[in-house]
């Protein structure tokens, strides 16, 4: 009978480990082959953060970590100044952007913060 | 119609590279096109011996690169098919005697002879890799349902789309009892995770090593059912719109099924 149950729900799917397995490496195996494209992102990356914040260009680092199920970039940028509220930049123009498009993007940041305040309470 | 310059490849040793080149290309000879095969693992000659054709060579295809030798003259013909001929490649000379510009020299000579040109290219990605892709116009990319294999594969299509060149894809010694009990990766899995064309699944079959033995192409065998499939292969490059028969993967419903008549 154990044996039945054990042939019904696993752990005989091997098959779909060797999925999941195969999907990590080859991200993997085509980053490491594509360093050109990490500088061009780590570039952008660090133009996108300094519109807000001073950040330390030559110390920014962009590696990627295998996890159990996942690939993961992690980015360490260094901070070196975040100007007062009233010294910032005004946000860049927002594009001819129809209206509906904000009152979508609105609740979902909404929805982001929630989810950040359900993990806070430590 | 031009000549199809077709390298069949896959990276990893050992998935089936040089018993696709034989069996796809006596199946497209049965099907009336003139065929040479060339075998392009220098060091390393097979081809021949899958074929049965060893004891009848005489030149290389090294000895055709450095004018030694007609072209015509290393050609060795098939008797049982009217249109199937093979290159052989040489077996006491390194990789590196000859050069990618020679081989691909050669290989554009074949197309007076040769409505498919099929070449078995060496595993790896190395040298031997380079010359036989420098000679062909289109890739096909054999692998077998495994990690490693579909990892170098992925690999091989990485260079080949670098050429760029169109890539079709053979999962070879697929088992469906094993796809059925989620054991092995089915050929969906496979097609999701590597970027090429799908023209063909071929099963395990222990027939073929029967076949090998004796040196006889499997389309010759009236009642092997892998005849069939490669026959369609060869139509689907052909570019006849042939359905892939799915070896699906396995539903609760199926495994309850297997876990009842099994248990």
């Amino acid at each position: 009978m154990i044996e039945f149950f054990k042939r019904l729900f696993g752990p005989s799917d091997s098959g779909a480990t060797a999925k999941q397995r195969l999907q990590l490496v080859l991200m993997t195996d085509h980053l490491a082959l594509a360093p050109e494209m990490i500088d061009a992102m780590k570039r952008e990356l660090v133009e996108v953060i300094s519109r807000y914040v001073e950040v330390d260009r030559d110390k920014v680092e962009v590696d990627f970590e295998r996890h159990d199920h996942a690939l993961a970039m992690m980015a360490n940028v260094p901070i070196l100044g975040v100007a007062r509220p009233s010294e910032r930049a005004p946000e860049p123009a927002p594009a001819p952007a129809p209206t509906p498009a904000a009152e979508t993007a609105a609740p979902l940041q909404q929805r982001k913060r929630r989810k950040k305040a359900q993990r806070a309470p430590a | 119609m031009s000549t199809r310059r077709i390298v069949v490849t896959s990276g990893k040793g050992g998935v089936g590279k040089t018993t696709t080149t034989a069996n796809l290309g006596a199946a497209l000879a049965k099907r009336g096109h003139r065929v040479v095969l060339v075998d392009a693992d220098i060091g390393l000659r097979n081809l021949d011996l899958v074929l049965g054709l060893e004891k009848r060579i005489v030149f290389d295809i090294v000895e055709v690169a450095e004018g030694r030798c007609q072209l015509r003259q290393a050609l060795i013909k098939d008797k049982r098919f009217d249109s199937l001929a093979i290159l052989p490649a040489a077996q006491t000379r390194e990789k590196e005697a000859i050069t990618a510009e020679q081989f691909a020299a050669v290989i554009a000579g074949l197309d007076e002879f040769a409505d498919f040109v099929l070449i078995d290219c060496p595993a790896g990605i190395e040298t031997g890799f380079r010359n036989a892709v420098a000679g062909a116009k289109e890739a096909l990319v054999v692998t077998t349902p495994e990690v490693s294999a579909i990892r170098d594969a992925d690999r091989v299509i990485g260079k080949l789309l670098e050429v760029p060149m169109p890539i079709s894809l053979i999962v070879n010694r697929l088992r469906p009892e094993m796809v059925r009990s989620g054991d092995m990766l089915a050929v969906e899995d496979v097609c999701e995770v590597l970027d090429a064309t799908l023209v063909g699944v071929v099963p395990d079959d222990e027939e073929i090593i029967d076949t090998t033995n004796r040196g006889e192409p499997i389309v010759l065998d009236e009642s092997n059912r892998l005849r069939t499939i490669y026959d369609k292969i060869a139509r689907r490059l052909e570019g006849e719109d042939i359905p892939i028969t799915s070896f699906e993967k396995p539903t609760f419903f199926k495994r309850l099924i297997g876990a009842i008549t099994t248990g």
